[in-house]
């Protein structure tokens, strides 16, 4: 049903931490790779080895500037899939009930097999984190790799999403974020976790680190600096000689 | 938003033709015979053939029937309750009227009841989007539904009152237009709320996700020039309502020329309504750098 439980028993999300995210795109790979052999319907490519390739991701990593009135500009990787959002529209606009959040996770599923593939949801999320496969005409959504999560056939250690996974530099994490005792939960207490668009009232379940400020550590850049002083303005002695003359020519 | 043939095709001619049965419904012209069946050929054609245009753009439309199930919270899913129940009953009116000779009054009635509801549940597929802040107005049910009534006036051949209701939906498109032009600056939303980075003006989208195009893209961030939506604009609101009003208002206006109220108020209704998605801009585009806010 698309009524969204009045309370979940578990908020499992994913916290992102901007700072640490070098851009990589392992996480993109490691989910497509993953939700293509498994749950549901697999992620296809058009075009993949053609002049115009595109395809279904459900996750993906863009990149900002940050340019502040003082201190040094930032570039922000950004990677961005679906948030589980509490107040989830995209579960309530869906007309056949395919979309559906869990009552005793809160993860937000499609079942495929009751997707007409009318993309109403798609319009409804202001993330941008569902899309219609375009080969399979269902929608697809990250599934907090529910597939991995409780599966006992998996050694302990990889019970997490294949993004959490497989991140070179522990920019993910994953946890219940209803419980206020969990290390993500803690996580986003001691570095200021923040909301997407809250304006929106969807309350995403999954949160994100602000990158620290770099401003104090300018300093620290610069201890070469000594040896890469620019030439003088106005030389004196041969060098001056030297640009009198060539001034002259 | 990206504006799909078959969505404009859908919206456009079924909001016609319920405006048509809202009209026959109620009794405007009360016709019986041969004459109700040609007005009630022409109501359905509309309608059902909006409603089929509407499974063209679905990815698995052999499932369609379950979009019945979810009409708690959905308003796709009650728009397909109240589209059934409006044809059923008007078409029991409606037989009646042709072969019995008899018109069911209060079955009119409520089958003009239901005709007003469909409109309005389709017009509150787009207006309940927060993700689309020039639709998330209360303008757009009016907007859809004046549309709808003075189309179907026009289409019963009510001159007086289509000369008014057009230009009443006139007004009503104006506003809309200009409420919509400014919603998305004032919903909030930009890419500082959307990123949690920074404030308006000092972020740039520096490098999208992928190299190549994707479904986000194609489907949410379609951009109209500026020069040409003012052009198309002026263009709906000439053709859709003003030509046909003036058409109506000659004195002893005949079938020729409503004929040629209704063709122009056809062309100016799916040019508006092209603009009616081509110029909705979705939140999702700000994470895209799509949009200027």
């Amino acid at each position: 049903m698309t009524e969204l439980p009045a309370s979940t028993q578990k908020k499992l999300g994913l916290v992102i931490d901007l700072d640490t995210c070098v851009g990589c795109h392992a996480c993109v790979i490691s989910c497509k790779g993953w939700n293509t052999e498994n749950y549901g319907a697999p992620l296809s490519d058009v075009d993949a080895y053609g002049a115009d390739p595109a395809g279904t991701f459900l996750n993906r990593v863009h990149s900002y500037e940050i340019t502040p009135a003082e201190g040094p500009a930032q570039l922000v990787h950004f990677p961005k899939s679906c948030l589980h959002c509490e107040d989830a529209p995209c579960v309530t606009v869906c007309p056949t009930g395919a979309s559906y959040k869990r009552q005793e996770d809160g993860i937000v599923l499609v079942n495929e097999t009751a997707c007409i593939g009318c993309g109403l949801c798609a319009w409804a999320c202001p993330y941008g984190a569902r899309e219609l496969d375009a080969l399979e005409g269902v929608m697809k959504k990250c599934t907090l790799c529910v597939d991995r999560i409780y599966n006992e056939n998996l050694p302990e250690v990889d019970r997490q999403p294949a993004c959490v996974r497989t991140c070179p530099a522990g920019a993910r994490h994953f946890g219940d974020l209803g419980d206020p005792d969990s290390d993500v939960s803690k996580l986003v207490a001691e570095r200021g976790g923040m909301d997407l668009m809250p304006e929106q009232g969807t309350k995403p379940v999954n949160k994100y680190l602000p990158p620290r400020p770099k401003q104090d550590r300018a300093e620290e850049f610069d201890i070469l600096a000594p040896f890469l002083e620019p030439v003088a303005e106005d030389p004196k002695g041969f060098l001056g000689w030297l640009d009198k003359a060539l001034e002259r020519l | 938003m990206h504006p799909a043939p078959s969505v404009i095709i859908f919206t456009s001619f079924s909001g016609l033709g319920f405006g048509l049965l809202l009209f026959l419904g109620l009794g405007f012209p009360p016709v019986t015979g041969w004459v109700a069946f040609v007005f009630y050929a022409i109501a359905y054609a509309l309608a059902v053939g909006g409603l089929l245009a509407s499974t063209f753009h679905l990815g698995n439309p052999q499932r369609a029937l379950k979009a019945f199930t979810q009409w708690k919270t959905s308003w796709l899913s009650r728009e397909a309750w109240l589209s059934v129940a409006a044809l059923l009953v008007m078409a029991v009116y409606a037989f009646c009227a042709v072969f019995l000779d008899t018109r069911l009054t209060v079955i009119g009635w409520i089958g003009a009841a239901l005709s007003l509801l469909t409109v309005y549940s389709t017009s509150m597929i787009y207006g309940q989007l927060r993700t689309v802040p020039r639709w998330n107005q209360p303008l757009t049910p009016v907007h859809l539904l004046t549309l709808s009534i003075a189309g179907g006036a026009l289409l019963a051949g009510q001159m007086t009152a289509a000369a008014a209701l057009l230009a009443l939906a006139a007004a009503v498109q104006v506003a809309h237009w200009q409420v919509g032009d400014s919603a998305l600056k004032e919903s909030g939303t930009n890419l500082a709320t959307a990123t949690g980075l920074g404030t308006p003006g000092n972020i740039r989208a520096f490098e999208p996700p992928h190299t190549g195009t994707n479904y986000l893209l194609k489907e949410f961030v379609h951009v109209v020039g500026r020069k040409h939506s003012r052009k198309l604009r002026m263009i709906a609101l000439t053709l859709g309502y003003g030509l046909p009003v003036v058409l109506l208002i000659i004195p002893g206006a005949g079938h020729v020329l409503g004929l040629l109220a209704v063709i122009s108020h056809v062309a100016g209704l799916v040019t508006s309504r092209w603009l009616f998605f081509a110029e909705a801009e979705h939140v999702v585009g700000l994470y895209y750098g799509k949009r200027s806010a």
